[in-house]
Parts: structure tokens; sequence; C-alpha cells
């Protein structure tokens, strides 16, 4: 909720605002004076510049942080559009409650959930985000509240579910919670030694589990491109867990280091020490290092130095998958530019029918690299060329320099997007695809 | 589970530390001048604490409104364990300069509303032996200063009225507590650019609030090295602070 100047959590591109606005309650929105332009921020975890306006207002929506109402009968929760994916696991997970769908970090805001549609592990068996979003509101410039349902107001549904804030202002949401009967999870890893063997592996796990992710060492080239470690985990059954472990006090990255601690040498250790460490087949875990394994290591975006660094998540037909994806590692590999968190997953076919929504069937893969200037560009450039002749889409939410070309080639509902932009929002990345 | 009083529920820092009570099993009774905004953070806490939340809202400027509203909250309650008074106004040091009708206006609401309602409160405790009773003071109220002595004027009043209530109460089983936040980014402080390393989120003093409880503290500085600071602009020698721009 601070009110200096936020960022994004790639660190990049700069950004200055001209004006911040913090929400306080969801009743009143306050406009910046004309002609200036305005965009929700939410908790600033999207990697690229979807949540920056350069030289516009900022909308901060931390300040929308209340609950408005809960039954622990059905699981229906409605909560304004600011609060956090923790808060609400700090409620529900005592009460037998959890996510339907949850991202990789659980700091993010319900409305900032909406706006990316973000998906989890569990997308090839529940969809995104926004498939468990019953409802919401939109709070529109003009003033007009449009009460938004996959029936009511379905259109603006469509548009606001991975409309990247651009289509007005979140108040609230109300999502569908799945039950659980204990806050541990059934964990399963397996490592694979080529890509060939993750495809074989994935198809039987997904059949297993209904969560499912796997880490790739990128830095491994020719007959070990694609080695990785598999990792699979359900919700306990009634009676299987422990005792509550003790609590993790989270460490915090200090300061950012002139320059990125991630570089080449540390990749390929990093990665080749993670690939061969020894990790229980299977085993009970807490839900938190499962799902959010990075948010107890706070500001970890900091050990990527001053330029900061880009995420590059794509989504891959599964027809073309194969082939694209050993064409991206092996470019990768053999630009000595590696990644640490490389994750590859299978999309399934439900999606939520957000106009620009990123999760479609087929494999995603998402992966990290620091800001290395022109090499980086280039670099990214070359795997934008492979997913576009694969036919595929890269994730507006971790992008900050796709091109407008390559934005309107993956998302080609755009402009029936744009036609329920709100005339007073804009946002750094949307000026950028539409070229001005 | 614990009864909690509130007076002035929709300011940050109470909102804040009402969230850490009830995590902790916590029972409400919240007063406050915005209707919405309290019918907002009521329902909110309802579902934290998943007990019933009772709030009235009201001008607390009106002082022989106190007792009636000190018997409600006890009604509702059965008995308040703990009472936070966190309601006031940040005036404009400026204006009041030139109005002596804003500068009684800023000391009515800022110390004698509080001073009434922690007068009732103590006397209520003594009778029943137990209770804690936590004001929001400020470093403000520590030294005199061109900036906003009419704010610290009235938050300096309410801490010596506090020291004196403490002395009085002491070994009857009632904990009276100041809290002396430094800067905090809330509503209150909007007009102020907020950088540097002496802002504080709300949170961060509530946290210190709940502590300051389980501890038994009697005044507290947040965060804690406001302490530090005030002891040494306390130790300006007069004839050389009446020069400086603070």
């Amino acid at each position: 909720m601070s009110t200096t100047a936020p960022g994004s959590w790639g660190r990049y591109p700069p950004s200055r605002p001209r004006q911040i606005l913090p929400c306080r309650d969801i009743q009143t929105l306050a406009l910046p004076a004309e002609p200036q332009s305005c965009l929700p921020f939410g908790n600033g975890r999207s990697y690229g510049d979807v949540c920056l306006n350069d030289g516009g207002a900022l909308l901060l929506t931390r300040g929308l942080d209340r609950f408005i109402a809960f039954d622990p009968a059905t699981g229906i929760l409605r909560a304004e559009a600011g609060v956090l994916l923790a808060d609400i696991l700090a409620l529900i997970v005592p009460r037998g409650w959890f996510l339907s769908v949850t991202p990789g970090t659980q700091f993010v805001t319900l409305g900032g959930a909406i706006a990316n549609d973000v998906h989890g592990k569990n997308h090839h068996l529940a969809g995104s985000f926004g498939c468990h979003t019953r409802a919401f509101e939109l709070l529109r410039s003009d003033g007009e509240r449009l009460t938004c349902t996959p029936e009511r107001n379905a259109d603006w549904f469509r548009a606001t579910v991975g409309g990247l804030g651009l289509t007005g202002l979140i108040t609230w949401v109300e999502i569908q919670l799945q039950r659980i009967a204990n806050p541990w999870i059934v964990a399963e890893n397996r490592r694979f030694a080529n890509l060939d063997q993750f495809l074989a592996l994935n198809a039987d796990y997904e059949a297993r589990y209904p969560y499912t992710v796997s880490w790739i060492d990128c830095a491994a080239r020719g007959r070990a491109l694609g080695r990785g470690i598999y990792m699979a985990g359900m919700h306990a059954p009634p009676g299987l867990m422990k005792p509550p472990p003790p609590e993790r006090r989270a460490l915090t990255v200090p300061f950012v280091p002139p320059v990125s601690l991630v570089n080449n040498l540390s990749v390929r250790w990093f990665n080749r020490l993670y690939y061969h460490l020894p990790r229980p087949a299977r085993g009970l875990t807490p839900y938190q290092p499962f799902f959010y394994p990075l948010d107890n290591l706070l500001e970890w975006n900091r050990l990527y130095g001053r330029r900061g660094f880009f995420q590059y998540q794509c989504v891959i037909p599964p027809a073309a998958a194969r082939e694209a994806l050993r064409e991206m590692l092996a470019r990768i590999a053999a630009s000595g530019q590696g990644s640490m968190l490389a994750v590859l997953k299978r999309f399934g076919d439900q999606t939520s029918g957000g106009l620009l929504s990123f999760p479609r069937p087929g494999f995603t893969l998402a992966l990290d690299f620091p800001n290395l200037g022109a090499r980086t560009f280039a670099l990214l450039e070359s795997l934008d060329e492979v997913t576009r002749q694969a036919g595929g889409a890269v994730y507006p939410a971790k992008d900050a320099r796709m091109s407008g070309d390559s934005f309107r080639r993956y998302f080609p509902r755009w402009a029936e997007f744009s036609r329920f932009i709100d005339p007073r929002f804009s946002s750094s990345f949307w000026r950028r695809v539409m070229g001005n | 589970m614990r009864n909690i009083l509130i007076i002035g529920a929709t300011s940050a820092i109470a909102e804040a530390t009402a969230r850490r009570f009830a995590a902790g099993g916590a029972r409400f009774h919240l007063v406050g001048r915005n209707a919405e905004r309290l019918a907002a953070i009521a329902r909110d806490l309802e579902i934290r604490s998943g007990q019933p939340v009772v709030s009235e809202s009201l001008d607390l400027d009106h002082l022989e409104q106190h007792p009636a509203l000190l018997e409600r909250a006890e009604q509702a309650l059965g008995g308040i364990d703990v009472a936070l008074i966190a309601h006031g106004t940040l005036p404009d040091q400026n204006a009041c300069q030139q109005s002596v009708e804003k500068t009684l206006a800023a000391i009515h609401t800022n110390a004698l509303s509080v001073i009434s309602l922690a007068t009732l409160l103590a006397n209520a405790f003594e009778r029943r032996g137990r209770g804690t009773l936590i004001v929001i003071g400020s470093v403000a109220g520590d030294r005199g200063r061109q900036s906003n002595y009419v704010y610290g004027a009235a938050k300096g009043m309410v801490g010596l009225f506090l020291q004196g209530l403490r002395n009085r109460l002491s070994g009857k089983g009632v904990q009276v507590i100041t809290i002396k936040p430094g800067f905090v980014d809330t509503p209150m402080t909007a007009a102020f650019e907020k950088k540097g390393l002496l802002w504080a989120q709300p949170d961060r003093i509530a946290q210190g609030i709940v502590a300051a409880v389980e501890r038994g503290r009697d005044e507290v500085y947040l965060p804690w090295f406001w302490r530090w600071i005030m002891r040494v602009i306390l130790h300006i020698p007069e004839r050389l602070f009446k020069r400086l721009k603070l």
C-alpha cells in the first residue's frame, strides 16, 4: 500500500507514473484530471509493463482489501479486488477450503488474478482463474457499475477476464473455492532425462494428479536436451496429515546488486546441482512450499540486478509442441543465456472465454533471463519466431518486449476486445503493442 | 476470545489492528464516523473473526453522548476487555494559526473527546478490576514544533493525561497503553510525500500494538526507532530548538 512509485516485478522497463491515486473504498473512484489516462495497479507481480502506465496515473487497489461475504457451507467467497490470495488462503484453509486455481505466488490481488486470467499447476483439469470466477463488479470511468457474470453482461465478463485492467476498475470479485481435507499435499518428484521422456511421463501423471509441473534444466544440450524434474501433487485425503510444521520465517533479498547474480556460470551450476539433488520420490508437504516455492524469499527479483530481468512464457499448440520446444531449448542453450526457473506444463482444453486470455490448449514453457541488453532482446525475438511459426502465443502478464505484430497474431481477438476498453484507461503495454 | 471496543474504527491503524486481533479470536464493537466505510469494515471483521460485529456511527465530538455509547458497547459485548481509542484528525496547522475556532476544534477532537472516553473507560475498568485501554498518541506530542503544534499540543495533553491515569490505576489490574506512532502511510497523511525509511505501513503499527498488549507495555514508540529519535529531539536545548525549521 506504499505510495512510493510502484514498478513491475521484472524491474523492466523503468517507468514513472505522473500521478498515484490510492483507492480506499469501492464506493468512490478518484480519477486523474483530464487528459491523463489511468490504470489499476494491484500488488505489482506482473513482470513487464501490463501494470505500468508511464506518464499517466495508477489507481492503487491494495486499499480495497476487505472481505464481503464467505459461506463456509458452499465455498463461495466475495471480496474487494485488492485482497491478496495470501489473505484469502489464511482465511479459508483452516476452514477446509482452497483456491480452485492458484498461480505460483500468493502475493497477487484478486483483481490482478482476473485481469491476467492467471493459471496454475491444475490447468489441465481446472482451466484458468476466470473459470472459477462467479461474478465481479466493473466500475467504468463514467460511474457506471456493471455486475458481470458468465451469463449477465457476459460480453463485459469475457472482455475483463484477461483484459489487463483496461476495461475499468474491478471493485469486488466472487469466486468458487474447492474443498480440501487438510493443508497437506501428497507430492511426487521424478527425474526425466530428456523431452521425450517428459512427454511420456506427462500423460501418465496428468491422469493421476490434479497438479503437475516440470522444472527444466535449460543449460543442458544434446542428448540431455529438455531434462528435468517432474513434480506432481494432490490435496491429501482425510487422515493423511502431519503435525503443523514450524512456521518458516521468510528471507528478504536486502538490496539490488549492481549486476545480476543470475548469470551464465551461476545458472549452469545451479541447474546441474538442482537436477542431481536427491529428493524424496513421494511425500507429504505443506501446501505453501508446493505451490509457492519462491514466496519465502521476499523481493527475489532483486537478484537480477539493476537492469532487471525478463520472463518469457509461451504456449505452443499440442501438434507443434515437440519440435517447437526442442528448437527453443536448443536456441537458449546455444545462446549461453540461461534460465534458472524454466518451467514446462500442459494446458488443458478448458478456457474461461476471456478475449485476451493467454491459456489455451498446448504446452506452456516459462523462462527467465537477466537483462543483458541487445543480446537478450535478440534471443527473445528468436524465441518469438518459433512461437509465431508454431501458432502459439506469449503471456502479456510476463512480457515487456513483444512486437505489436506478434501480439496481434497471438491474440487475434484484440480488435473485438478494444471496443470494451474504458476511454480513460490505458497502459504502457497497450500503447506499446498498439504502436502509439 | 477477547471483547474489544474500537473507537475510530475506520482509521487505517485501527483497521489493521482489528484484523490482527481478529486472527487471535475476538468480538468487536466498532464506533466510527463514516457509516458506509464502517459497515464494510464490520462485515470484513465478521468474516475474519467468525463472530458477529456490532457497529455504530457517531460524531465523537458530542461528549455528552459518550456515557451512553460505552453503555451500549458494554451491553453488546457483555463486558469490554480491551478498548482502543484511535479516532482523530490531522488539522491544517496554517489554517489553525489564523483561526482560534479551528485550533480549539482540533484540540476538542484530538484531546478532549479522547480524555472524556478514557476517563469513562478507566472508571469502568477500575470498578471491574481489569481491562486494557490503548490510546493512539503521536511522536508529535513529545515536543512542540512550528509545523504542527496544534496537533502536537492535543496529543501531548493526551500523553500526560494517560501517564496520570496509568499511575492512578497501577496495581488495580488495569493496563493503560500509550502508542506513539511516527510517520504512518495512511489516508490521514495523504497530503505528504511518502518516501524514505521513516514512513511505516499501518500493519507495522498494528503489530506493535498487539505486541504491547501481550507484553504489558506502558508507552510504546512505533516503529521502535522513534524512541531514540525523540530522545535526541527532547534533549536539544530550547534556545537552539526554537531556531530550527522542524
